[in-house]
C-alpha cells in the first residue's frame, strides 16, 4: 500500500515530459489531499483537456475528465448534486482561462464550493508550443511568429475583481508551499483559485524554472489577505510576481448552499424519490 | 354545428394573449373542447400577431385555415389574415380602428370607457364572444374574476362589469350570427395545457431533478415551467452562461446521480454537439428538449419548423447511440419526456426530445395524463472497491453505472479512449472492444424502439408517413377526406429508426412523406434505412404548421 491513499500502489505510466513541473504539482496535490482529511471515496477530480488536465488520471480517486475548457460547469453540477462530495477542478492556463474563460467568469460569480488548481506555464503544451492566455507579450512561438501581441491575462487579479473568496498564486518549484496553499483552498468554503506558476521544459524556453525563481517573491508573513482592494493592488504587481494567498474571505455563500433543494434536506439528489402524488396533482392543476 | 374557429389578431402588446387566455379558460369551464395556437413576430411590441382558437363539441388538436369569427384589433390585422377571411367569416371589432366595411361594429374601447378606461376593452371583447358561444353570463363573469384573482377587488369588479357589458352587446348580435355548439360534459374533466407544459410535466414524472439552460425561444417555456416547479419539487434549476456550459453541466449532474434536463432550440443545440459526443464517450446519460424553429442560424426565431432532425441524428463526432423522440400530441409530449429519462439512464446515452414552436406554444383540452404510482427508478449501482465503470462483457454493451460517493469504489470517466477502469489507453485491442461496446448499445436500443403507430385502416393503398407535430393535422385531414384507402404511420421514436417501417411500406402502393421542413429530412432517413423511395413529399417551411384543409387538399391531389 502507498503511504497516501490518493496515490497508486503500482507504478503508473505518466504522460508528462521528464522534468515537467506537473510532477511537482502532483506531489503537492497528493500531500494536500492527505492533509485535508478528505475521504477518498468522497473526492471527485474534474478536468478538461491538456497536460495539466491529465492530473485526475494520476490520483487514485473518482474523476470526470471531460472536454477542453469545460471542467467548471461539470464540477459545479457534481457539487450541486451531492454537496457531500469534495470537488477539485484542475487544468492548465489554456484549458481554464482560454477555452474555458467564460465558464471561469461565471463559476466565480456562482461560487460553488470547489477548489480550482490551474497549472500556469504560460504556454500550450499538449498542442506543442503555441501562446497561452497567460503568455507574456513578445514571446515567439510557431504560431505567434512575430511574438505574442495580446496582453497576458492576469488570473489572480481577475478572480479578485470577481470577488472570488480564495485567490492564491503558487509556484511548482516550492512543493511544500504549494501543498499548503492547496490545502487551504480545498478547505475554503466556496470557489477557490490557485494559479500555479510552472515551467514547461519542452515548449517554454523563456519562462524557465530559473525565470520563475528570479521573478517571484513570497508575500510577507504579516500580509493581510482580507482586504480586497489591497489584494487587488498586490495581484497587479509584476516583476516580481507575489506568491501566496492574495485574498481570502468567507463572506460569500457557496452556490449549492443557496439552492432551495437543500433548504430542508441535506441529502444528495440521488437519494430523493419523486413524490408521484404531487406530480399527479401538478397534472390536475391544468384542469 | 360542432365547432367554431375564432381568430384574434393585432399588434404585440395589444392584449391578444389576455383575450385568448380568458376565452379559452371560460370555454373550457363551459365544457367545450378548446384548441389554441398562435403565431407571432420576433418583437415585444407592434407588428402583427394572431391567435386561433377552436371551440368545439369534440376534441380538436390542429390548426385550421378556416376563420368563422375574426376579431381584428388593428388595421393591419385584416391584411395579415389575407385570404383566410372569406365571405362567411364574421368580422367583429372596432370599425373606427379597423376600417373594414362589412364588419360588425363593436366599439370595445368606447364600451370600456363607460366603466373607467380602455384597459377593460379586452374583457369587453371576451364578454361579446362568450355571448356568441352561449356561455352562461354569470359563470363567465365569475371566471373573469378568477382570471384577475391576483388583482385587487376594484379591478375584479371592473373586469366582471366589462365582461357583462360586452356580453350584452354580443347577445344583441345573436340573431345575425348563429353559433350553436353542443357542450360535452367530459371536456370539463379534461386538462388544458401547452406542449411545453406537457414536456415539463413529463420531466417531473420522469424524475428530473436538475434543469440547466440558456434562454432561447421557443425552448425557454420549458425552463420557466421547471423553474416554477422547483418551488414545490426538489429540482435544481440553473441558467448557465452558454449552451456549451449547459450541456457540460448536465453531464456533470448525471454523472453525480441526478436526472438532468436541458432545453433549447436548434442554435443552442448546435453548441452542445461536443458535449453530446462526450455523453457518448463517457456513457453518461443526457436528455435534451429541442424546440425547433426555422434555421439556418437565427432564422425565424418565433416560428416553427421540423428542420433539425438531421442535426439531432448527426449531433456529435464519432459513432455512438443517440435516441431521438418526437411527440405528436400532448399525451406523447408527457409520455415521451418521462420515458426519455429512463431510456437515457438505462442506455447511458443521449436522448433528444424534438418538438417545435408550434408544439410547445399550442394548447388544447385533452384527457388527463396517466401518472405512474411509483417513482422512477435510478439505474445506478452501489460500487464495490474493485468497481470498474466500463466493465466489458455484456452483449448489450452496458456496464453498471456507479456514481461517485455511493459505495466503496471510485467512478472514473474520461473523454479519451479508456480502458475498463476509465483510464486513458491507446491499446488497439481496448479501442476495438470499447467501440464494439458502444455500437452494441445502438443495436440494443433499436430492438427496444417504440414502433410507429398506424392511424386509419390496414387496407390502405396510400401510406402517409410523418413524425412529430404533423401528427394531429394529418389525422384531422384524413378524417376530413374520409377515405379508407389512406392510412398514416406516425413515428414517436424517430431514431434509430425502429424496425417495422418497411413492413408497413410493403403493403402500400404509394408512399407520401409529410413533414415541416424544406427537404424531407425524415423521408431521407426512411429511404436510407429501408431502401424504399417515397413517391411524394409534402413539405412546408414557411414558418407555420400545416393547416388541416391545406393538408387534406394536397393529400387528395396526390393519393
Amino acid at each position: 500500500m502507498p503511504d497516501n491513499v490518493f496515490d497508486f500502489a503500482e507504478k503508473r505510466d505518466i504522460a508528462w515530459c521528464p522534468g515537467c513541473g506537473d510532477y511537482s504539482i502532483r506531489r503537492s496535490l497528493l500531500a494536500a489531499l492527505r492533509e485535508s482529511g478528505i475521504e477518498r471515496e468522497k473526492l471527485v477530480m474534474v478536468s478538461g483537456i491538456g497536460q495539466a488536465a491529465k492530473m485526475p488520471q494520476y490520483v487514485n480517486a473518482s474523476f470526470f475528465n471531460g472536454l477542453h475548457g469545460r471542467a467548471l460547469p461539470a464540477a459545479t453540477a457534481i457539487k450541486a448534486v451531492d454537496p457531500s462530495l469534495k470537488v477539485i477542478a484542475e487544468g492548465g492556463d489554456g484549458d481554464m482561462y482560454g477555452e474555458g474563460g467564460n465558464h471561469f467568469l461565471h463559476a466565480a460569480r456562482r461560487n460553488p464550493n470547489i477548489a480550482l488548481f490551474v497549472h500556469d506555464n504560460m504556454v500550450y503544451g499538449l498542442t506543442k508550443g503555441q501562446a497561452a492566455p497567460t503568455s507574456r507579450m513578445g514571446m515567439e512561438t510557431p504560431v505567434q511568429v512575430f511574438g505574442v501581441a495580446s496582453e497576458p491575462l492576469n488570473p489572480v487579479a481577475l478572480a479578485i475583481a470577481l470577488n472570488v473568496g480564495f485567490v492564491a498564486r503558487a509556484f511548482s518549484g516550492d512543493i511544500e508551499g504549494t501543498a499548503k496553499i492547496m490545502k487551504r483552498a480545498i478547505l475554503h468554503e466556496g470557489f477557490a483559485l490557485v494559479d500555479i506558476f510552472q515551467p514547461c521544459v519542452s515548449f517554454n524556453k523563456v519562462n524557465s524554472l530559473q525565470w520563475f525563481k528570479e521573478n517571484t517573491y513570497s508575500l510577507e508573513p504579516e500580509y493581510e489577505a482580507s482586504d480586497r482592494a489591497k489584494a487587488f493592488a498586490r495581484a497587479l504587481e509584476e516583476f516580481p510576481f507575489p506568491l501566496g494567498v492574495l485574498y481570502e474571505s468567507d463572506e460569500r455563500r457557496p452556490f449549492e448552499e443557496a439552492l432551495p433543494a437543500y433548504r430542508a434536506d441535506r441529502s444528495p439528489l440521488r437519494e430523493r424519490k419523486r413524490d408521484m402524488a404531487a406530480v399527479r396533482a401538478a397534472v390536475l392543476m391544468k384542469r | 354545428m360542432t365547432e367554431v374557429s375564432i381568430v384574434l389578431s393585432g399588434e404585440a402588446g395589444q392584449g391578444i394573449q389576455s383575450i385568448e387566455s380568458m376565452l379559452t379558460a371560460l370555454a373550457k369551464k363551459a365544457s367545450y373542447h378548446v384548441f389554441a395556437t398562435k403565431e407571432y413576430m420576433s418583437r415585444v411590441r407592434g407588428g402583427c400577431n394572431s391567435t386561433e382558437i377552436r371551440v368545439s363539441s369534440r376534441s380538436v388538436a390542429a390548426r385550421v385555415d378556416r376563420v368563422d369569427i375574426f376579431v381584428p384589433l388593428s388595421r393591419e390585422a385584416l391584411s395579415h389574415l389575407g385570404d383566410r377571411i372569406s365571405d362567411s367569416t364574421v368580422v367583429i371589432g372596432e370599425k373606427a380602428i379597423v376600417g373594414f366595411e362589412r364588419m360588425i361594429d363593436l366599439p370595445f374601447t368606447a364600451i370600456a370607457s363607460e366603466i373607467g378606461g380602455a384597459v377593460y376593452a379586452n374583457t369587453v371583447a371576451v364578454g361579446a364572444i362568450c355571448a356568441l358561444l352561449k356561455i352562461d353570463r354569470e359563470a363567465g363573469a365569475l371566471g373573469v374574476r378568477d382570471f384577475f384573482s391576483r388583482k385587487d377587488g376594484a379591478v375584479k369588479d371592473a373586469n366582471a362589469e366589462a365582461f357583462r357589458l360586452g356580453y350584452e352587446r354580443g347577445l344583441a348580435l345573436l340573431p345575425r350570427i348563429d353559433v350553436d355548439i353542443e357542450s360535452d360534459p367530459s371536456a370539463a374533466e379534461e386538462i388544458m395545457l401547452t406542449g411545453a407544459d406537457a414536456v415539463a410535466l413529463g420531466a417531473l414524472a420522469g424524475g428530473c431533478d436538475y434543469v440547466c439552460a440558456y434562454p432561447m425561444s421557443p425552448g425557454t417555456t420549458v425552463l420557466a415551467a421547471m423553474a416554477e416547479y422547483s418551488k414545490t419539487f426538489d429540482i435544481v434549476v440553473e441558467q448557465v452562461e452558454d449552451e456549451i456550459g449547459v450541456a457540460n453541466m448536465a453531464l456533470g449532474a448525471w454523472y453525480a446521480g441526478a436526472r438532468a434536463l436541458v432545453t433549447t432550440s436548434g442554435g443552442g443545440f448546435a453548441l452542445m454537439s461536443e458535449a453530446i459526443s462526450l455523453s457518448g464517450a463517457i456513457e453518461t446519460p443526457f436528455v435534451a428538449h429541442v424546440a425547433q424553429r426555422p434555421g439556418p442560424a437565427t432564422g425565424l426565431p418565433t416560428r416553427t419548423e421540423q428542420g433539425d432532425l438531421n442535426l439531432a441524428i448527426h449531433a456529435g463526432h464519432g459513432d455512438f447511440l443517440k435516441v431521438v423522440l418526437a411527440p405528436g400530441d400532448l399525451e406523447e409530449g408527457f409520455e415521451l419526456t418521462r420515458e426519455a429519462f429512463d431510456i437515457a439512464d438505462r442506455y447511458q446515452s443521449p436522448v433528444f426530445i424534438l418538438t417545435d414552436q408550434y408544439f410547445v406554444d399550442s394548447y388544447y383540452t385533452t384527457k388527463s395524463f396517466d401518472v405512474p404510482a411509483s417513482p422512477p427508478k435510478r439505474h445506478v449501482v452501489r460500487t464495490s472497491p474493485d468497481y470498474r465503470r466500463y466493465e466489458l462483457g455484456s452483449p448489450d454493451g452496458l456496464s453498471p453505472r456507479g456514481i461517485p460517493g455511493f459505495g466503496e469504489g471510485i467512478v472514473c470517466v474520461d473523454s479519451d479512449e479508456h480502458d475498463e477502469g476509465g483510464y486513458i489507453t491507446e491499446s488497439e485491442e481496448m479501442r476495438k472492444a470499447m467501440v464494439a461496446k458502444r455500437l452494441a448499445k445502438i443495436d440494443a436500443a433499436r430492438k427496444e424502439a417504440m414502433p410507429p403507430k398506424l392511424y386509419g385502416g390496414t387496407r390502405y393503398k396510400t401510406l402517409l408517413m410523418g413524425w412529430g407535430s404533423v401528427k394531429m393535422p394529418v389525422i384531422e385531414a384524413m378524417s376530413l377526406l374520409g377515405r379508407d384507402d389512406i392510412a398514416f404511420l406516425h413515428f414517436p421514436w424517430v431514431f434509430p429508426l425502429p424496425g417495422g417501417a418497411l413492413d408497413y411500406a410493403a403493403s402500400a402502393a404509394k408512399l407520401i412523406a409529410i413533414e415541416g421542413n424544406a427537404t424531407g429530412q425524415f423521408a431521407d432517413l426512411v429511404e436510407f434505412e429501408t431502401g424504399r423511395r417515397f413517391d411524394h413529399r409534402i413539405l412546408k417551411c414557411d414558418g407555420h404548421q400545416f393547416a388541416v384543409e391545406e393538408l387534406a387538399r394536397t393529400i387528395s391531389e396526390l393519393a
